[in-house]
């Protein structure tokens, strides 16, 4: 008897010692369920790869009256690299859950997905988008914060007026994929480097071509890229799949 | 059982010829064994994957090509670079694999330097001679250099690039916050090329503190800074009602009276007239510049370079603000504020509207009994232990020296030599990150105190924090990038004590001193003319009708003026050119007109520029609508011909101008002489 307890107290040990991660939380216990999941705010930002996003991520949880629920279970999960604090929660009182994201370390589209149960316990899903800049479009987005916003962003702050409003032929925001997708990047290159003319297009587009370098102007382009609405999808090579 | 063995025994060794025999067939497996690790090491395994990969693709002869086989190595002994990375990262020059899924064979993301010239552990970290993944990464707790997470990934560039660069917005950052916080008051940062981090967050005198506001004050402020203004950059030292109330005494008790002392309030000028005269003379003056200030509605209005002046009123004594809005630098010599030249009506108005800007439930609950010698001494030995010195002049007690540990290789610091808590990740930016979260959790007794930063701005310091490593201070010099330092610059004589005392460098950069909130000055002299910056001294008009932050009226005296207009018309002159080499009797009239037709069709300078206020409406750049009475003809000229030769970095961009196209400009833009901004908006 005594050389059994005392083996059991050893391996018990033994295996506490090893343990490194703390326990699993336990399951969340929702006291409510609602019939429909939205996003209140945190989709389509423009963040960094392997960075936080700038704002957390509210989704909000409704009941077929469109009406907020309370207590109801929300889970998140998203492409490998990507972490949430929470990952899960239980909705506010006003029927919300927040939850920081950090993106995956890889640039491109992140698909987050958040999840509630309905009352019958079937799933509920919502996708949220959000993009994650690298080091070539972060490049670009600093240099369009720089030069571009001014007259390509038609939102206004107090410290950044827009100019667009003062032109006579309005420039395209850079999310405009619609439009953007269509040119290739020869084109958008052309337009960067040598003005609207190099496109018959207006002369309101200087050239910057003799103010950025070219490894800037290929930032731009590829910043351009990243942030189209709806996505740009590479064209050039297609390869055969085996 | 013992028969069995010794049967055993007799069969392979029982004699010399068994013996030998086994012997051989032993040594034979031994010797099999290595050649068998290699064929079965886990980098083959990632180059047999990365074939059958390439093999699908449309391009894979030309990657067959490329791909050699066995261990691969970039070996840069003067950098002690010798990575491996490349044996199983083998598509890492490949464009054309920009998109397949796997990242050990994605191309790596476009960066501006060679991988053969850098190797990989110089910005990532991890162990570069390894050829598994588990040692090579190595997110183990044991290895002292794993991976370094991405989102820290910047901390690579800075160990060579100490300038501010495009493509590290979160490195630039978290230096910006190292300095602007003031980390380098406590804690030294020796940077690689032996430059030191030094603060500018400016923290006030405490020698004269009796004289600005009240113990209550103090004490409600020493008690938790951001609840007096969010955008305080002093720490929260958890302190006791106590310790706080003993403090408070201290500091209160070694504070002497200025010199001169401080008038008493002007009574006879009391009450403006008008109650709104207040805030008009804040709003000419331009405080909001650099001061914020809480509106009606709730919304914080003003710039960040000054303190906030939400509760100016509960926190400063009347006659000390009388004082300070005379001439600030009578309190504080080392002040950014500009001594405005106000008269005495003035004086008393902006102190009278600064004193109704009250906040009095940051102190209401404040009651303090008068300090007994105790409390004071008691006092005196907390201020000396939490380091109150190292960023605040106190009488009586002297800034202690290294106070703090020194960060200058904090990013190599061995895990061994790091106690971590509950909490907090086993790495060393687990480590950083956490102690600039809550430096408090690692020890009730540690001083450091509590920071009030957000998340990004955590990760953004660690990163600045993590770039201190060994190489940074050991790599040759060749590789350094310097940070654009600040010169010592100074003006000389009558104008340069003028200079000085309106604090042009606050907001302007000359020769490489000073601020970056308004133009630089360097060549003043070239660009404008006399008569237009006497008139802009006299009255400053607004210049670019987009922006909040303009240049205030000092109220100089037309003798001022003269001296300042002289010494900047003389001195700040660029060596590359004449001022008065091109002039406007050269022009003709078709040069005008040509001009016209370029500004507004070729160069569509209309877009950013207003050249006539009735039809151009763009407002990037400066209104040109008084050109001709502003800038000398041979400024324009050459500012046309290359803007970033005159001044790096402005926005306005080169449009490849000829000669004859910029000469056709200059002419027309010099022949716009309407009045200034402010005129025609009255119009």
């Amino acid at each position: 008897m005594k050389p059994v307890l005392i083996a059991v107290c050893a391996a018990t040990l033994l295996m506490a010692g090893c343990s490194r991660k703390s326990n699993q939380p336990a399951p969340l216990q929702s006291t409510a369920a609602g019939t429909a999941i939205v996003e209140s705010s945190g989709g389509k930002q423009i963040g960094y790869a392997g960075m936080l996003l700038d704002q957390p991520v509210v989704v909000q949880v409704n009941d077929a009256s469109g009406s907020a629920v309370a207590g109801a279970a929300v889970y998140f999960s998203g492409p490998s690299g990507v972490s949430f604090t929470p990952p899960a929660a239980l909705t506010d009182s006003s029927g919300q859950v927040t939850s920081a994201v950090q993106l995956g370390e890889q640039a491109g589209r992140y698909k987050l997905i958040a999840n509630t149960h309905d009352a019958s316990g079937k799933n509920i899903g919502l996708t949220i988008d959000e993009i994650a800049l690298g080091y070539q479009q972060t490049v670009g987005a600093q240099l369009n914060a720089q030069y571009c916003v001014r007259c390509h962003d038609p939102e206004s702050t107090p410290l950044r007026v827009s100019n667009m409003d003062n032109l006579s032929v309005k420039p395209h925001p850079f999310t405009e994929g619609d439009t953007l997708n269509k040119m290739s990047d020869a084109d958008l290159v052309a337009i960067i480097s040598h003005g609207g003319p190099a496109l018959n297009k207006s002369p309101q587009m200087p050239p910057w071509g003799y103010t950025l370098s070219k490894s800037d102007i290929a930032a731009l382009v590829s910043y351009i890229r990243a942030v189209a609405d709806p996505p740009y999808e590479a064209g050039g090579l297609v390869y055969a799949q085996k | 059982m013992k028969n069995n063995l010794h049967a055993l025994w007799q069969f392979f060794f029982g004699d010399s010829a068994r013996a030998f025999g086994s012997a051989s067939v032993i040594l034979l497996a031994l010797l099999a064994i290595a050649p068998a690790k290699n064929h079965f090491s886990e980098w083959r395994h990632y180059q047999k994957q990365y074939l059958h990969l390439i093999r699908g693709r449309a391009d894979a002869v030309t990657l067959e090509r490329h791909f050699q086989g066995g261990i691969q190595q970039i070996w840069i002994p003067e950098q002690q670079v010798t990575d491996r990375c490349t044996t199983c990262h083998l598509g890492m020059k490949e464009a054309s694999l920009a998109d397949v899924s796997s990242v050990a064979f994605r191309e790596h993301p476009v960066i501006p330097h060679k991988l053969t010239e850098f190797g990989c552990t110089t910005c990532h970290r991890g162990q570069g001679a390894a050829t598994t993944v588990e040692e090579a990464h190595s997110a183990t707790e044991q290895w002292e250099q794993p991976l370094l997470p991405a989102k820290y990934i910047e901390a690579g560039c800075g160990q060579c690039h100490l300038e501010n660069q495009t493509g590290t917005p979160f490195l630039n950052q978290g230096r910006q916050l190292i300095v602007s916080y003031g980390c380098t008051h406590c804690h030294t940062i020796k940077q690689g090329d032996g430059s030191y981090v030094t603060p500018d967050d400016d923290p006030p005198s405490l020698k004269h503190i009796a004289d600005k506001t009240t113990r209550e004050w103090v004490y409600a402020w020493i008690k938790d800074p951001q609840a007096y203004a969010g955008t305080a950059t002093m720490p929260n030292y958890h302190l006791s009602d106590d310790d706080a109330r003993d403090v408070s005494a201290f500091i209160l008790a070694q504070s002497t009276p200025l010199e001169p002392p401080l008038q008493p309030l002007k009574a006879d000028t009391k009450a403006p007239a008008d109650p709104a005269a207040g805030t008009s003379l804040y709003g000419q003056s331009f405080c909001a510049s650099c001061h914020a200030m809480q509106n009606a509605a709730g919304m914080m209005v003003g710039g960040n370079v000054g303190p906030e002046l939400t509760g100016i009123g509960t926190k400063a004594k009347p006659e000390w603000l009388q004082d300070w809005v005379g001439n600030p630098s009578h309190y504080d010599p080392g002040t950014m504020m500009p001594h405005y030249r106000f008269d005495a009506q003035q004086v008393v108005t902006l102190t009278g509207f600064l004193e109704s800007k009250t906040e009095p439930d940051f102190i209401a609950n404040v009651h303090l009994d008068p300090a007994t010698p105790e409390q004071i001494e008691h006092g005196k030995r907390l201020v000396v232990e939490n380091g109150c010195a190292s960023c605040h002049d106190i009488n009586g007690i002297k800034k202690p020296e290294n106070f703090a540990p020194e960060l200058s290789r904090i990013g190599s610091k061995p895990l061994n030599q790091l106690i971590f808590v509950e909490g907090v990740e086993h790495s060393l930016p687990g480590y950083v990150a956490g102690k600039v979260r809550n430096p408090r959790a690692f020890g009730p007794s540690l001083k450091m105190p509590q920071f009030k930063f957000t998340p990004q701005q955590i990760d953004a310091i660690t990163t600045a924090l993590l770039a201190l490593t060994d190489r940074a201070q050991s790599q040759p010099p060749t590789m350094r990038i310097a940070s654009v330092q600040q010169t010592r610059y100074q003006p000389a004589g009558n104008a340069g004590q003028l200079m000085r005392d309106l604090r042009c460098f606050t907001c302007h950069m000359i020769n490489g001193h000073g601020g970056d909130m308004a133009p630089d000055l360097t060549w003043e002299g070239t660009a404008v003319q006399r008569e237009w910056l006497t008139q802009f001294l006299k009255n400053p008009e607004t210049l670019r009708p987009a922006l909040i932050r303009r240049m205030p009226k000092f109220n100089l005296t037309d003798a001022d003026i003269n001296t300042l207009a002289d010494y900047m018309m003389t001195v700040y002159q660029t060596p590359e050119f004449d001022r008065d080499s091109l002039l406007v009797s050269q022009f003709n009239p078709a040069q005008v007109e040509q001009g016209r037709q370029l500004f507004y069709s070729k160069f569509a300078c209309q877009s950013c520029h207003i050249a006539d206020y009735k039809n151009d409406k763009g407002y990037i750049g400066p209104a040109l609508a008084a050109t001709g009475k502003r800038f000398n003809a041979a400024w324009v000229y050459h500012w046309l011909k290359d803007p970033q030769a005159l001044r790096p970095g402005t926005i306005e961009p080169n449009q490849h101008m000829t000669d004859d196209e910029a000469r056709s400009l200059t002419a027309f833009l010099m022949s716009l002489k309407s009045g200034g901004a402010q005129e025609a908006m009255k119009k």
